[in-house]
């Protein structure tokens, strides 16, 4: 089963037209054009909210070499691997890797619900598998590949689930979106040709409060039938 | 969440002496999926939290026909059922293990985690009694082994003493024709803690399918995990029909001392335990008779 992204540099490519700090370094869209303009679908593509971050060009340190380390219970300085870049981030241990993605780096695509591993708006993938990020330690996720949604696809460039959601009109507010968008990719890339009971398994942790889950569930079908019509 | 400071260690001599130093000050960091929660909520305020997930012995999965397995008590549910050994030879803890939370929560939560949070309805600990799972231990002391039936002695509260650490499960080989199941009731789909748990294990003599091992664990009906010593013995040697299991059945349901909650009464959990543990039997004797272990 794989758990990896089918494109190896899928995330780099992302993260390179999309950094910032490559042009003028200011947001692309503002949220109000974007809501104004592409209404649902730049809800789905996640991107509200990115703010400019340089990504570092140093290699990763190796966060596991040397004798054991202690850091805390003041701020610690260490590096993220999100979205095929290398982030610094000064943090305290106890913060959680949502509270950095969303608070540090300004990566506000996970969204912060019931901060207990209940409801699954903060999904993101490690290494390619679905995870809460309320439910663990920014700290404890160095070593890792981290994709969060702005890193699965963008507006010009939209993941076959986000066009779907769109064509399927899966959402409504749009909260849920992000974390059930997260989910149900790393649902296709380990069985791209699910049947809707293994799409509502791979949702499970997902709670929608305006009831989507019907289209939700189509979206997902008809993504997984598009991605294998182009593979 | 209050302050704390994370520790490392990338070996297991390391971990011992870090646990040791702290004492009651720290708590081992496994998946975080009962921890952090705690930690946030204020029920447990250690000032080190050490992860010990980078500690070769506590994330590895090996198994053999000669030896049985070794699970590392910090391997995440997700390399439990993605492993083929795994889901043929223990398909039951396996079951288990997919079960704890949504597919989020099992990319992170582990089986030594559930076991050690000392949950009474934890899920994965009926499926490691009925398999005779023994805990390994190490501690300031040294080492020592426990079976996980004795393992957890009220809600919350396992024999681990501060600065212990629990290092790994060993299960025994499987038998020729042996298996394992576990089933829950839960009154949704996913994402529930356990009303009732049985987990149950069965070894047999196809030629007579009469039983020459069989154990039995129930969990969410007392302060602990239990094990259902007398609805086990009562089916060795015994063919595997109807009135062995309604027996069976019988003698899990005596040893069961449910409370009423708002997830059940005592009395349906009680009948539900009747239910499972048929279930669960009869389950287990089927993977064990198409079984060909070796
Ligand atoms: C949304 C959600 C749903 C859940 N659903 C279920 C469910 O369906 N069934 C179920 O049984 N549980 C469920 N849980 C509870 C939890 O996920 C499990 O108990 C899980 O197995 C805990 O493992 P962990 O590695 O995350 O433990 P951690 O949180 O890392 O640790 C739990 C406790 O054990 C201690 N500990 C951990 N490892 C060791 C060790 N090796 N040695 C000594 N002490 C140790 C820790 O210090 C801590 O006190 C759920 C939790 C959430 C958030
Ligand atoms: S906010 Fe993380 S699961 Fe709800
Ligand atoms: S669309 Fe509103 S919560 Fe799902």
């Amino acid at each position: 089963m794989s758990r990896r992204p089918r494109d190896p540099h899928h995330n780099e490519k992302i993260a390179a037209e999309f950094d910032p700090a490559a042009d003028d370094g200011g947001p692309k869209l503002s949220r109000r054009s974007f809501l104004k303009g592409a209404g649902a679908a730049a809800a789905v593509a996640g991107l509200l909210g990115v703010q400019p971050a340089a990504a570092d060009d140093a290699a990763p340190e190796p966060p596991l070499a040397g004798a054991a380390e202690r850091l805390g219970p003041g701020p610690a300085t260490f590096k993220l691997r999100i979205n095929g870049a290398t982030r610094t981030v000064t943090a305290e241990p106890r913060v959680t890797l949502l509270g950095v993605l969303r608070d540090h780096l300004g990566l506000t695509g996970a969204k912060l619900v019931c901060d207990r591993g209940a409801c699954g708006a903060c999904t993101v993938h490690l290494d390619g598998a679905p995870v809460t990020s309320c439910m663990m330690l920014a700290i404890d996720a160095r070593g890792h590949e981290i994709t969060t949604i702005e890193g699965l696809g963008a507006p010009d460039r939209m993941h076959a689930l986000q066009d779907a959601f769109v064509a399927k009109d899966a959402l409504q507010c749009g909260f849920c979106t992000p974390g059930m968008t997260m989910a149900l990719s790393a649902a296709l890339e380990a069985n791209p040709n699910p049947s809707p009971a293994e799409i509502k398994h791979a949702i499970a942790g997902n709670i929608c409060r305006c009831g989507t889950y019907p289209h939700v569930i189509e979206a997902a079908l008809a993504a997984a039938q598009a991605a294998r019509g182009q593979a | 969440m209050h302050a704390i400071n994370y520790e490392a260690p990338k070996s297991l001599d390391e971990a011992v002496k870090l646990l040791a130093a702290h004492g009651e000050k720290a708590r081992p960091l496994s998946g975080g999926t009962d921890l952090l929660i705690q930690l946030r909520a204020g029920t447990r305020r250690p000032e080190f939290v050490v992860d010990i997930k980078q500690i070769p012995e506590l994330t590895r999965i090996s198994f053999s026909l000669q030896h049985g397995l070794r699970l590392g008590a910090a391997a995440p549910c997700i390399s439990i059922h993605e492993n083929s050994d795994m889901r043929k030879y223990y398909p039951g803890l396996t079951e288990a293990a997919h079960l704890i939370g949504s597919l989020q929560i099992q990319s992170r939560a582990t089986v030594g985690g559930n076991l050690c949070n000392g949950s009474p309805a934890a899920d994965t600990t009926p499926a490691l009694i009925a398999l005779g799972a023994q805990a390994r231990v190490i501690g300031p002391k040294g080492e020592r082994t426990v079976p996980v039936d004795g393992f957890c002695l009220a809600p919350g509260r396992t024999v681990l003493q501060p600065g212990e650490l629990l290092v790994e499960f060993h299960i025994p080989a499987p038998e020729r024709h042996s298996s394992d199941a576990y089933l829950r009731f839960i009154p949704r789909n996913e994402m529930d803690i356990a009303v009732v748990g049985v987990g149950a294990a069965l070894s047999l003599d196809v030629s007579d399918d009469r039983v020459v091992e069989a154990r039995i664990g129930l969990g969410a009906v007392g302060p602990t995990p239990i094990f259902a010593a007398e609805a086990s013995k009562s089916l060795i040697g015994k063919t595997l029909d109807a009135a062995a299991i309604e027996n069976a059945a019988r003698l899990a349901i005596a040893v069961a001392t449910p409370i009423d909650d708002m997830r059940g009464t005592a009395e349906f959990r009680r009948h539900v335990v009747g239910v499972l543990t048929r279930r669960t039997l009869a389950k287990a004797a089927e993977r064990a008779r198409e079984a060909n272990q070796r």
